[in-house]
């Protein structure tokens, strides 16, 4: 159980060094606050344009070759049903009626700023691309699906039902067109520029002179301009958000900023736990070391002592048993000149006796 | 006693018969169902790998992560905590009676974990990669908390591995090599101390991600406290139920040392449950208030919070001191059972219950039969390898040949 206390202090803090090189980006300092990548596209959906005609959704299977799905894109009653985004899909339009008129609303991923998917994926397989695109990259991925646990908007599908190599599945943003100079497939198919493709600052503005000129068109609220720390994709609606299932409850921290806490802790418990330990260790060993030494003292003492009153008792009794000894002798001295004496008498009286 | 004698190869050889039976050679009807399980499960397994994880699971887009990670995962990491707490208590803090404990919290613990590695072999879609470590090897996703739980728990079982095998390689009678491996024992426990502190705990943190899904009154900034703080309970509990579970079924096993400690250690280990317990309905109580989500109670995931709460935290927590005050050994078994099944209420609402919760009913996931009984099967091969080693190996008495050289 012995060990070089040196050895082991140096795989210690080797293996705490390992664990405080790992962190970046979400172990950044506090106060730096990222704001995207500068001059990022995105696209700006305005809700009050989108007539449903779900034209983005077959531009979007074409363009990414996704499979064809069994009803044409024309038919209006695949609209009746709410509809979550799936393996086969990236975006799909989803209908909800407000005060009596329809309401169209694209879902697909908002590639946020700082993405939730990429700051747990625990092989890094999402990258937040200069464009502003959240790609994933299939050749590593193991298929935990943390990406999709952790996403807010609920994006990243999986291909269940693929026995041997599944795959993520998510909007890209287009960006290997994008790299080409085209837009994505759902905004060059947008027959009412519901959808609009730029970059994100000028997006922002666009949306803001929106609301200014038609304060009476749209709710003052850019959806996507802080949620979650802020999106590549912003929508303008003309009712609350959550009216039409989007959620407001998000709130505005960027993801990683969720478990930074908690990973800022991981190399604090790899130094100093071993430390704890090594202490509680120390002082247990200790404990018992003085423990066993106050036992043998206490023993020795006792021993001690008890030889000592032995001794004592002893000598008192070899003292008492002397003294009897002379006490006797003197007594069977006496005795025995008394006796003397008496024969002597008596031996005379008895020799006058004779002689009488 | 007379079985440790048996040579490795005899034990080998016996392994499918026994496996089978019962110690009558008759199958029992436990017997029979452990068949059932194992055959259904192997068809379960050939099913899951060459059809896919849509075809066993009821997992989905919105619910990625299911029984496996819920039950298999969080469960077994939790209930697998009594290798760390009772080799650091024998070990580091100096309670060296309950060193008879340690083997089989140990063995155990590294069984345990086997498990949790295997279902996860079977939870991720590309089980290849896991098995070739990408997560470490190819690209490390280091702002992951499954990175940190993933490396952790990859270390720590070899940290059990290594801590398991002086038991293996007393019974095939390496001496060196075994005189080394217990050499190791003092920085084994401290490693896996820390690993342990930092993969239980980075469970909950799983979570932290997730505010929109999982219900409030789960989720809590103190996840990760909360998730550390219960695995100690958790082990001190497992180790009494399996301690009161092997005295059963392997009595004729267990040696004199094992014995003689098993019932002090009971009376310690609930003292210390008790504790653990109030601190751990403590610091839930700092959590509700820390978010001040007092006002959610009562809603009816109010009422299924309190239940878990006072239910399964606060009355355990009340029995074990009683049981422990009385010396009522058997108010602490059943303390220490009812520890469990709120552990493993825990850990279902956060991953399971809780979560998603602001969906609707036909929207949530409730697992397939057939990923319940891939769970079960875990858990049967755990007992069965767990009754292969205990009856052969020195995990509950000592080798004879190696009595008395322990520290």
């Amino acid at each position: 159980m012995s060990i070089s206390r040196r050895k082991f202090l140096g795989w210690m803090g080797a293996a705490g060094l390992a664990t405080s090189f790992g962190g970046d980006r979400a172990q950044a300092a506090s106060t730096k606050e990222f704001t995207g990548h500068p001059g990022s596209f995105g696209v700006l959906h305005d809700i009050t344009r989108c007539v449903g005609c779900r034209s983005c959704e077959e531009a979007c299977n074409t363009v990414n070759s996704l499979p064809r799905s069994a009803k044409p894109y024309t038919d209006e009653s695949v609209l009746n049903k709410k509809r979550r985004l799936n393996s086969k899909e990236y975006t799909v339009v989803n209908k909800s009626v407000q005060k009596g008129s329809p309401l169209f609303l694209k879902i697909q991923c908002n590639h946020c700023l700082e993405p939730a998917c990429a700051s747990v994926c625990f092989v890094d397989a999402f990258e937040k691309l200069p464009n502003g695109a959240v790609v994933y990259d299939a050749s590593v991925c193991v298929g935990c699906r943390y990406c999709m646990m952790a996403c807010p908007f609920e994006v990243p599908t999986y291909e269940y039902d693929d026995p041997y190599t599944p795959e993520v599945v998510k909007c890209t943003l287009c960006a290997p067109r994008l790299e080409k100079g085209q837009l994505p497939g759902c905004v060059e198919s947008c027959p009412t520029e519901s959808l609009i493709f730029g970059k994100r600052d000028d997006l922002l503005k666009v949306a803001r002179a929106r609301i200014e000129k038609y304060p009476e068109r749209y709710v003052d609220h850019i959806y996507g301009e802080h949620e979650m720390g802020g999106t590549n994709w912003l929508y303008l609606s003309g009712v609350p958000f959550k009216d039409i299932g989007m959620r407001e409850d998000l709130g505005n921290m960027p993801a990683p900023a969720l478990t930074s806490g908690a990973l800022h802790v991981v190399p604090m418990v790899v130094s100093l736990w071993p430390v704890f330990l090594a202490g509680m260790y120390g002082m247990a060993k200790r404990r018992n070391k003085i423990a066993a030494e106050e036992k043998e003292k206490a023993v020795a003492i006792a021993v001690e002592q008890a030889e000592s009153k032995a001794a004592e008792t002893l000598s008192q009794a070899m003292e008492k048993a002397k003294k009897e000894k002379e006490n006797i002798l003197r007594r069977m001295e006496r005795t025995r000149k008394k006796a003397a004496e008496k024969g002597l008498a008596k031996s005379s009286e008895t020799k006058s006796e004779e002689g009488a | 006693m007379s079985e440790q004698k048996n040579s490795p190869a005899q034990g080998m050889a016996g392994v499918a018969s026994r496996f089978m039976k019962d110690d009558n050679d008759k199958f029992s009807p436990l017997a029979t169902l452990t068949v059932i399980i194992l055959v259904v499960g192997t068809i379960l397994t050939i099913l899951r790998f060459t059809q896919g994880l849509g075809a066993v699971t009821n997992l989905s887009d919105t619910h990625p992560w299911g029984m496996w990670i819920g039950f298999d995962l969080m469960c077994g990491v939790a209930l697998a905590a009594g290798g760390y707490t009772t080799s650091a208590a024998c070990y580091l803090f100096g309670m060296k009676k309950y060193h008879s404990a340690v083997r089989p919290a140990i063995l155990t613990a590294f069984l345990g974990y086997a498990v949790v590695v295997v279902s996860l072999l079977y939870d991720v879609g590309r089980p290849d990669r896991l098995i070739l470590a990408y997560p470490f090897i190819v690209q490390q996703g280091t702002t992951s908390l499954l990175f940190e739980v993933g490396l952790c728990v990859l270390l720590y079982l070899t940290v059990l591995f290594l801590e398991f095998t002086p038991i293996p390689l007393e019974w095939l009678g390496l001496r060196k090599a075994r005189n080394i491996a217990v050499k190791l024992t003092l920085v084994l426990t401290i490693f896996g101390v820390v690993l342990s502190t930092l993969h239980q705990s980075s469970l909950g943190a799983l979570f932290l991600i997730a505010p929109s899904k999982l219900h409030p009154l789960w989720y809590s900034p103190y996840l990760a406290v909360f998730f550390f703080v219960s695995s100690i309970a958790a082990g001190l509990s497992m180790v009494i139920f399996e301690g009161t579970l092997s005295h059963k079924a392997l009595h004729h096993r267990m040696g004199k040392e094992y014995l003689e400690e098993h019932p002090p250690l009971v009376l310690g280990y609930a003292k210390a449950a008790a504790l653990v317990l109030f601190g751990y309905f403590m610091v839930k109580v700092v959590g509700i208030t820390a978010d001040n989500n007092w006002h959610l109670l009562p809603t009816p995931y109010g009422i299924w919070f309190l239940v878990e709460l006072l239910g399964f935290v606060a009355l355990p927590c009340l029995l074990f001191a009683v049981g422990s005050r009385n010396n009522d050994v058997g108010l602490i078994k059943f303390s220490a059972v009812w520890t469990i099944i709120g552990i493993v209420l825990n850990r279902l609402n956060i991953s399971m219950i809780a979560f998603n919760y602001h969906l609707p009913l036909e929207e949530r996931y409730v697992p397939s039969w057939m990923e319940i009984a891939l769970s079960i099967f875990m858990v049967t091969c755990l007992i069965l390898v767990f009754r292969f080693i205990v009856t052969r190996m020195p995990v509950f008495d000592e080798h004879p040949d190696f009595r008395e050289t322990h520290e």
